[in-house]
């Protein structure tokens, strides 16, 4: 546990110690602001085109505020991923210090694990930010926070079986742009499979719809909590974290 | 303290070691000598577990490095070819992490890390980032990461490659200061340099031993003959020159390397154990020519080599001693 924070810990000082974990938190705060307003803009307008209508109907914040939020985070947030763990190993690799890594009284897996986590909650941190513009609806409103939390939780999950394969990607190479360039591959791969579910109905394009990252995080982002798809995101996070460890062990047998 | 057993690494199917044994004991600074890729790195990088040998044994501290990894880990400390060094990191925040990493008690390392960056010459840069160190300063705080639990065993992978000359004799000093507290394992390509740190010394030379033995044994055998090298002045015949330093008494042999503003340079070899430099500046003079230059060439490491790996006694003196 202890080397694991010592990692984790080394992991957010550099994220820190470069303006790149501020300039994607800006970023991104600006962006989901940007989303934020404009959504919002469009859902007065739609109460006051119902009101005037003469006919109120119920609007649900959640449905039309929140919901939307979450979806867009999930995709955009796909763009966070590589930015976030390009550098974890390839860094390493490159300048040399992962022989210290190796070479320590620490596990492997104390690494990775590390690393993983650092990643997780960089991500957590800019999710937060974006998440500030929750707070007026708080102010203004009564929204439903369970599907709030459902759907954040659901965003971590998410979040944390992507980073897993990034994790992974990186320990390939050396060059940070190639890690960064192949896990964004996978990372848009991995949304668009859901696609091919919409016209086929074939066992592999049910398969592949299957693997897609978005169409499991959908329910979380309704409030639901499906167990089918929480199970998708851990085995996707253990299939990344393990395949990790495994190419640190043949980076040592192969070089 | 360090047991190498027919050690052997092969990557795809390149042999990068072959079938290496030798022992360091305990408390001993160990010279491990080689020409570039000798093998050298491979070696210490299966000493210190980064990654496991083909075939063969290696154990240090009596633990095994394939199945016993994390208690080797534990009992070295490695500074790597080019030293694991953070650049967004400030020097004493660098060592403070390492001392986590080596599983340090969390009260004793700002006491240590302050100790070691003393001994090492680079407390008066703890607060300086490390990418904007010098050379010399980068090596010595991977001198002070490598040091910082207190290891048993050091390995040290050509500690002085790259300093200037004044730093490469104080990294020896400390280097040797550390002899007998720790058992130290460097590599190098210069010969001077074993004889300076080293009591020991092992050579390889393409994946394979070549000799292992004690610094002074080795130098002297190797001492024994002599090569000096006369620059004559004027346009003189190489034949002549020739003819009459090889009627010197003990000299063995006499070869003209190259002429050179005007005048000629020959070396010339003695029989083991004799001193002919006098005898041969007395014929030059004698012979009416201008001595210009006399000295001793010293042995290169490519001479070492040559000599060790000679086939008709090289394998047999390598085993010997
Ligand atoms: N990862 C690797 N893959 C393939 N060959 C390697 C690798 N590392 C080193 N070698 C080769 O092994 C030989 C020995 O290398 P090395 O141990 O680094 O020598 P030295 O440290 O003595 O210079 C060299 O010929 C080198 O090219
Ligand atoms: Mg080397």
């Amino acid at each position: 546990m202890r080397n694991i924070w010592t990692i984790c810990r080394k992991e957010l000082k550099s994220y820190f110690a470069s303006p790149i974990a501020y300039l994607m938190m800006a970023m991104f705060a600006i962006i989901f602001g940007f989303f934020f307003w404009n959504i919002v803009g469009y859902f007065v307008a739609a109460g006051l085109q119902a009101q005037m209508m003469g006919r109120p109907m119920p609007m649900d914040i959640n449905e039309m505020i929140v919901r939307p939020m979450l979806m867009n985070f999930s995709v955009v947030g796909l763009f966070l991923i590589p930015m976030i763990t390009m550098r974890l190993f390839a860094e390493e690799k490159r300048q040399g210090t992962i022989e210290l890594l190796l070479t320590s009284p620490v596990r492997d897996w104390d690494v990775i694990l590390g690393k993983w986590l650092a990643a997780l909650m960089l991500y957590g941190m800019t999710l937060a930010i974006c998440c500030l513009n929750f707070g007026f609806l708080f102010l203004h409103g009564n929204p439903d926070w369970k599907p709030l939390a459902i759907g954040l939780a659901g965003l971590m999950l998410q979040a944390g079986a992507l980073l897993a394969v990034g994790t992974f990607i990186s320990t390939l190479t050396k060059n940070q742009i190639i890690a960064g360039g192949v896990t964004f591959a996978v990372c848009l791969l991995l949304w668009v499979f859901e696609w091919v579910g919409g016209y086929e109905t074939a066992a592999w394009a049910r398969t592949m719809a299957y693997l897609s990252v978005v169409a499991h995080f959908e329910p979380f982002s309704k409030g639901v909590v499906d167990t089918k798809d929480a199970i998708y995101f851990v085995s996707l996070t253990y299939f990344g974290l393990f395949m990790a460890a495994r190419s640190l062990e043949t980076l040592r047998w192969r070089a | 303290m360090i047991k190498v057993e027919g050690l052997t690494k092969r990557y795809d199917r390149f042999e990068a070691v072959h079938g290496i044994d030798f022992e360091v004991e305990k408390g001993q600074i160990v010279g491990f000598l080689g020409p570039n890729g000798a093998g050298k790195t491979t070696t210490m990088r299966i000493l210190t577990c980064f990654m496991p040998p083909t075939e063969g044994k290696a154990s240090v501290a009596g633990f095994d490095v394939m199945t016993q990894s994390m208690e080797v880990k534990k009992r070295i400390g490695y500074l790597p070819e080019t030293p694991p060094l953070y650049p967004e990191m400030e020097v004493e925040e660098y060592l403070t992490f390492v001392g986590r990493l080596k599983g340090m008690p969390a009260a004793e390392i700002p006491s240590r890390v302050k100790q070691v960056s003393e001994r090492c010459a680079v407390a008066d840069v703890s607060k300086k980032l490390i990418s904007k160190l010098s050379k010399g300063y980068r090596q010595r705080v991977g001198l002070a990461q490598a040091l910082l639990h207190n290891p048993d065993v050091l390995v040290l992978d050509e500690p002085t490659a790259g300093l200037d000359p004044k730093q490469i004799h104080e990294t020896r000093d400390l280097i040797r200061s550390l002899g007998g507290e720790h058992t130290i394992i460097l590599s190098t390509h210069i010969l001077p340099e074993v004889e300076q740190t080293c009591e020991y010394v092992v050579i390889i030379s393409k994946g394979k031993l070549v000799a292992k033995d004690s610094v002074a044994n080795l130098t002297s055998r190797l001492r024994g003959q002599e090569t000096v090298s006369v620059e004559i002045e004027g346009r003189v015949d190489a034949g002549a020159v020739k003819e009459r330093l090889e009627k010197v008494d003990g000299v063995s042999r006499v070869t003209a390397k190259e002429e050179r503003g005007g005048g000629l340079v020959v070396e010339v070899e003695s029989v083991a154990g004799r001193n002919v430099r006098t005898e041969v500046a007395r014929a030059v003079v004698n012979a009416g020519w201008g001595l210009h230059e006399l000295k001793t060439a010293s042995v290169s490491l490519e001479e070492i080599f040559l000599e060790l790996t000679a086939p008709e006694q090289g394998d047999d003196k390598g085993k010997k001693k």
